[in-house]
């Protein structure tokens, strides 16, 4: 009897602390890694796949590319060499293979390895990503929180009707606009190039515009609602003061629901840089995206996908787990984000 | 239509009207246009505004205002296609996984994490590297991508509706397929869908101008308002107007949808 009562309890314990497991941050975080490498695997596939769409034979384009005349038999020897000529899946490992040793394979016009090019590339994209990230907290946290405080004034009429404006702008529009204004009348930054942080300046602003306006209007309705809640009104009767309320309290709460928005705003920039690179000529993965897209250079164009894909995926990951970790009221049955 | 109009204030019947007007005027554009758009005539290039050119003519002496008016139809009626069609793809793609379940909706929701992976522009920007840039391949891009985000929203929408008590009395009353989804999820889903297509429309405009600005869309000749953008862009430093019209035009319908969605989000919040 005794070690029925034995076994049961620990039954019982083993569940409870289970739960609490299922329940915790650290196994959220561990679910989230664990199915990571299929995300990746499953990434891997469509990016691989993507290239067999081409409506034209790859070795085909490496020959016109080259200058060579695509007879039959020349089309055929560089398809055996190219491995293009063996069943899919094989030819997946292959490149898979390759993939895992940094093997992205060369660019059809450069002759040159893939991963090196985009490597060299990368830093000036992200170096303008950053940048523009900054101008977007710089200037969306305080409009956000002004408006928010005096809600329906003048000032958060202005800053809405502008916040809605800068999201209705095309980018590469308000570039032209910037480089008009700032650069060939009034000739305070250089037109293009990249170098001193004066080349900066407009390229990062353009990019971050329409995003700020998001991050505005998403930080005015979180405050908001914050600023509504009963511990609100209990630290007002306290006698707090406000700026200490709302640094202490209120922001606090209100920036949880806005790193959901981090994941995303990192893929609008990344996106968006392939334009702003255009139009202020900056020497970056953009720029070097469209001429390969124009030159129908495909291992770059896959190879871009599969890098940008690869850090979105982390990027998200990463945000996950810092909402997590901030929230922790999100554990358990209530809140699962999914 | 009838459980739209309830919930519109003033702001969104306006914009509702003017993107109405906007829409007549880029179907009627070669009957109202003051010239050919395609028309080029060197001696009257960059000519100033006036009665007969009432925005005056770009590098090669063609008519500003008729080449945005009959961009209209590039712009906003490819949008509109896309928005279309990627809502019909997805309604049904949606509406299967709901109803199976099982093993295709484990699949389907599989692949949808996969292809979510991606950033939606590069998607899109693979897409059209490998198919090749052209106004058709564009087209085929965003409504993919625009696909698989609507449909895994519809599945959710729709799951939820088929808890609903009505669909099983529509059920045990004998209705089932084709008929079941067009008469009672249909209906039932239409309300908070057409929020998204209406805040999505002001993006996949932007998009459009901006695949084209870069070359990766509409080609030359073809008036859409980011591709015009595109060829005024060699003529910034003497005839900046030629970027501001079909700018200006952007904005205004963006402004627009982006409007009327407004309003809906602030409800949902």
């Amino acid at each position: 009897m005794g070690l029925l009562w034995l076994l049961s309890f620990c039954t019982m314990k083993t569940w409870e602390v289970m739960k609490e497991m299922y329940e915790s941050t650290w196994l959220f975080c561990l679910k989230r890694v664990i199915t990571l490498p299929f995300v990746l695997l499953g990434v891997s596939i469509m990016t691989f796949l993507f290239i067999r769409f081409v409506p034209v034979d790859p070795a085909e384009v490496i020959l016109r590319l080259s200058g060579v005349a695509p007879t039959a038999e020349a089309i055929q020897a560089l398809r055996s060499e190219l491995g293009t000529d063996q069943p899919l899946s094989i030819q997946y490992f292959i490149w898979l293979k390759g993939v895992l040793y940094f093997d992205f394979g060369t660019s059809f016009v450069s002759k040159l390895p893939v991963a090196q090019e985009i490597l060299e590339k990368l830093p000036a994209t992200f170096e303008l990503a950053l940048a523009a990230f900054v101008c977007i907290i710089c200037f969306s946290i305080p409009l956000g929180i002004i408006s928010a405080l005096y809600k329906n004034s003048v000032f958060d009429k202005i800053v809405g009707l502008l916040s809605i404006i800068s999201v209705s702008i095309p980018t590469f529009w308000l570039g032209f606009f910037l480089l008009y204004l700032f650069s060939l009348k009034l000739g305070i930054f250089p037109t293009n190039g990249k170098g001193t942080i004066l080349h900066m300046i407009l390229p990062a602003v353009a990019l971050a515009l329409p995003t700020t306006g998001l991050f505005v209007q998403a930080i005015r309705t979180s405050v908001i609602e914050e600023l509504q809640k009963y511990y609100v009104q209990y630290a007002y009767l306290r006698g707090l003061k406000k700026t200490v309320i709302l640094s202490r309290h209120v922001f606090k709460n209100a920036a949880i629901p806005l790193t959901t928005m981090l994941g995303m705003t990192l893929g609008n920039l990344l996106g968006g840089a392939v334009i702003v690179e255009q139009v202020f000529s900056w020497p970056g993965l953009g720029r070097y995206l469209i001429e390969s897209i124009i030159n129908r250079d495909y291992p770059v164009v896959q190879c871009y996908v599969l890098i940008i894909a690869i850090i979105y995926v982390f990027a998200n990951l990463c945000t996950d787990i810092l909402h997590r970790v901030l929230d922790p009221r999100l554990n358990g049955e209530g809140g699962r984000v999914e | 239509m009838i459980i739209l109009h309830k919930n519109l204030n003033g702001k969104q019947l306006t914009s509702i009207t003017l993107l109405t007007f906007i829409g007549i005027l880029g179907l009627f554009a070669p009957f109202i246009m003051p010239h050919d758009p395609f028309l080029v005539d060197v001696s009257k290039k960059f000519l100033e505004p006036s009665w007969a050119y009432p925005l005056g003519t770009d590098h090669l002496g063609r008519c500003i205002l008729s080449r945005i008016l009959l961009g209209i139809r590039y712009s906003l009626g490819s949008a509109l296609f896309i928005q279309l069609v990627a809502t019909f793809f997805a309604i049904w793609i949606g509406a299967i996984v709901a109803f199976k379940r099982g093993i295709i909706d484990f699949l389907f929701i599989r692949i949808c994490d996969i292809l979510l992976a991606f950033p939606t522009l590069v998607l899109a920007f693979g897409l059209i590297g490998i198919l090749g840039p052209s106004l058709r391949n564009l087209l085929l891009a965003l409504i993919f991508t625009q696909t698989i985000y609507y449909s895994r929203i519809l599945r959710g929408l729709f799951i939820s509706v088929h808890a609903k008590e009505f669909i099983k009395a529509a059920k045990i009353s004998g209705t089932s397929g084709v008929k079941l989804i067009q008469r009672h999820f249909v209906p039932n889903i239409m309300a908070p869908m057409l929020t998204i297509i209406s805040l999505d429309l002001g993006k996949v405009i932007l998009e459009i101008a901006g695949f084209s600005f870069i070359g990766l869309g509409v080609q030359a000749p073809t008036p859409e308002w980011g591709m015009m953008i595109s060829e005024g862009k060699q003529y910034i430093r003497q005839h900046p107007e030629l970027m501001l019209y079909p700018g200006v035009a952007i904005i205004i319908v963006v402004l627009l949808f982006n409007l009327i969605s407004r309003h809906n989000k602030q409800v949902n919040h």
